[in-house]
């Protein structure tokens, strides 16, 4: 290093702890050496973040929260605007892929028990984050002011004005009028830029503080802390995050980018999932079209709300339809409390865990399959199903966990 | 763990299997080639010709069909026939509620109506005209019934006639086969009518995004660049990590 940049650095580091943190999160943050394929998606949560908020940007600028012009202004973007079209597909690819990293990166976690103490504020803090991003998600999609857009949030919409004796005041007061109109588009626009992304850019950074404060969980759910050495007390199987790490995302970034990109410039729509052809027609909000389908990440979540069909308790179904779609998502910040096995990482767990968790993510998939559809008795019937094997993989957590076979954990990581 | 994996994959496609029934009107495939000048020019020609009279194309600027390989002045020579200036957007002097009126829906605007229908419907709902008396315009559709459009393109197509069959389905019920026959000849032959259809639906396509060809062409090269830094950074990543036992 020149002495002029060093004598620079040392200005700064008397005034503000630079190099203090750029050791204690980078240089000297000790990450466990065992890594997989499963912890690309942390850093790669984070890539898809800086993407969202700086195409953001540029799309705000031609973009017009007005019910009259804001279909019109996509349009602009897409044509008039040099290189709109990247900047809105880089966008739109964003917010599905937001979801696809950020389900993986929770995925990992179940996986490798990495919401279990010391880390439960870390889970409940990533819980936070996930809100926060559906929030995003909902009121980005509502901004080109689409077919899909409209009817979808006239879904969402109803579900509040649902909610009993407050519902419909409280809908009026989200709207700001009784129907979804200019003043809802404007409001959810004002969240969708400023109120959102500030409170997720919080929570993120939260996240990592936590994560930094605890260290890192690893694929064999073992501590690495446990095991300093004696001298330098660093832990024995971590490797400094810069550079091993840091080389190490940056080839999963590549990796990532080669699909993004490879999404952007050769299927931007994939194939109506993450651009719906519905969308494409303006919100007309005197036809109601055939079939409303929420996108792709919210299906599992939409097909638990159709699922219940009869009233329970004299409490009517549209109600518990609330409360299950609600629950299923809250439900993930009780993992923590609800995993009793004297194992983190699925490595150690027993067979019976394991069968849960694929019987759980094949839950998962065949709710959001049917989250697509058009209910049918048949698939109304697979949809309650599915809801109960859900359910069931985290109410019965507490019990199978404790009498599931486990091996014993390793001493160091493999 | 591989095997949790292929478990998870056979269910993961087991939905596909199971419910793949949908049922529809069959579509045909357009032949579509957005690369191909000469067919997105002959569709703009008709386009301009026969859609853009009831139907607007807001969203899109004459000058933009430069990217079909034409001068702004062959653009206000050839397409414009209403007088506007070549960097005007392609809308349509008739009133939307007075459209409303006399076909009871307004005509929707076509900048991306490839892109909400799809090719393959358009080619099929242009080619699927026959005549009904029974509705207020003389002509029905195969693919959207009741279509409140006319045939706009009956001179060149001719007139269709509708015939419904019913055949035994195998299972002792009969099913209906509804077969469309030309009646009336028109000006062009039915393969030239179908090759006339599919410049229109290329061209729609294209207005759709006009950027498509375009962003295929970036895209490429953004592969390119990435395949090398994929070796470069595996590359980077292998040096820093061959110390870490």
């Amino acid at each position: 290093m020149s002495k002029r940049l060093e004598a620079m650095i040392g200005w700064i580091d008397a005034r503000f702890p630079l190099t203090a943190n750029w050791r204690a999160h980078l240089s000297e943050y000790y990450a466990p050496k065992n890594f997989n394929f499963w912890y690309y998606f942390g850093s790669l949560a984070m890539l898809v973040l800086v993407n969202q908020l700086l195409t953001g940007i540029f799309l705000t600028m031609n973009y017009k929260p007005d019910a009259s012009m804001a279909f019109a202004s996509v349009e602009y973007i897409m044509r008039d605007v040099n290189y709109g079209w990247i900047i809105r597909y880089m966008h739109s690819t964003g917010a599905s892929m937001f979801f696809v990293v950020v389900y993986l990166h929770m995925f990992r976690g179940m996986m490798y028990g990495s919401y279990r103490k010391p880390r439960e504020l870390l889970w409940l803090i990533g819980m936070g984050i996930f809100f926060v991003l559906m929030m995003l998600a909902f009121t980005g999609y509502i901004l080109p002011w689409g077919q899909m857009s409209y009817w979808g949030a006239q879904v969402i919409i109803s579900m509040i004005g649902a909610i009993p004796v407050i519902g419909q005041t409280l809908s009026n007061w989200i709207l700001g009028d009784f129907m979804l109109s200019d003043a809802a588009l404007n409001r959810f626009f004002a969240y969708h830029v400023v109120t959102l992304p500030g409170l997720l850019v919080v929570l993120v950074i939260a996240h990592i503080l936590a994560l930094h404060e605890v260290g890192s969980n690893n694929p064999d759910g073992i501590e690495i802390k446990a095991n300093k050495d004696p001298v330098t007390h660093i832990p024995v199987d971590g490797i400094p995050f810069h550079p091993y790490y840091s080389v190490k995302d940056i080839f999963g970034v590549v990796v990532f980018l080669i699909v993004f990109t490879g999404i952007i410039f050769f299927m931007p729509e994939m194939g109506g999932y993450f651009l719906e052809y519905n969308n494409f027609i303006p919100a007309n909000t005197l036809q109601t079209p055939d079939h409303i389908a929420p996108v792709w990440y919210f299906t599992p979540y939409y097909s638990m709300l159709r699922a219940v069909t009869v009233n329970f308790l004299w409490i009517d179904a549209k109600i518990w339809g609330i409360v299950l779609m609600g629950g299923s998502v809250a439900i993930f910040a009780l993992l923590p409390w609800l995993d009793r096995s004297p194992v983190k990482s699925i490595r150690y767990k027993g067979p019976i865990f394991k069968f849960a968790l694929t019987l759980f993510v094949i839950s998962v998939l065949v709710l959001g399959y049917l989250g697509t559809k058009s209910p049918t008795p048949l698939y109304t019937l697979l949809a309650q199903i599915f809801t109960v094997i859900y359910f069931a993989f985290f109410i019965l957590m507490p019990w199978y966990s404790k009498i599931d076979k486990t091996k014993p954990e390793p001493t160091r990581v493999r | 763990m591989r095997n949790l994996k292929s478990i998870v994959f056979v269910f993961c496609l087991a939905p596909l299997v199971a419910f793949a029934s949908e049922s529809t009107v069959p579509l045909d495939t357009a032949p579509i080639k957005p690369r191909d000048m000469t067919s997105l020019q002959r569709g703009a020609k008709t386009f301009v010709n026969y859609c853009l009279s009831c139907h607007s194309a807001d969203f899109m600027r004459y000058n933009r069909l430069r990217d079909l390989g034409l001068t702004e002045s062959q653009i206000s020579e050839n397409l414009i026939f209403t007088g506007q200036k070549v960097g005007e957007l392609m809308t349509v002097a008739m009133p939307k509620k007075e459209a409303k009126q006399w076909f009871g829906v307004a005509p929707p605007d076509l900048s991306v109506i490839a892109r909400s229908r799809g090719p393959d419907w358009l080619y099929t709902y242009l080619r699927k005209f026959y005549r009904d008396d029974s509705t207020a315009t003389g002509w029905n559709n195969l693919v959207f019934d009741k279509a409140a459009m006319p045939h706009v393109l009956y001179e060149l197509q001719g007139e269709q006639i509708l015939n419904v069959k019913s055949e035994d389905n195998g299972h002792g019920g009969t099913h209906e086969i509804k077969e469309l026959k030309l009646a009336k000849p028109g000006s062009l032959s039915k393969t030239e009518y179908d090759a006339y259809v599919a410049d229109l639906v290329n061209f729609l396509v294209y207005l759709g995004e006009p950027a498509a060809n375009k962003r295929v062409q970036i895209g490429i090269i953004v592969m390119l660049f990435l395949f090398l830094m994929l070796v470069l950074t595996y590359a980077l990543k292998k040096e820093y990590w061959k110390d870490v036992h």
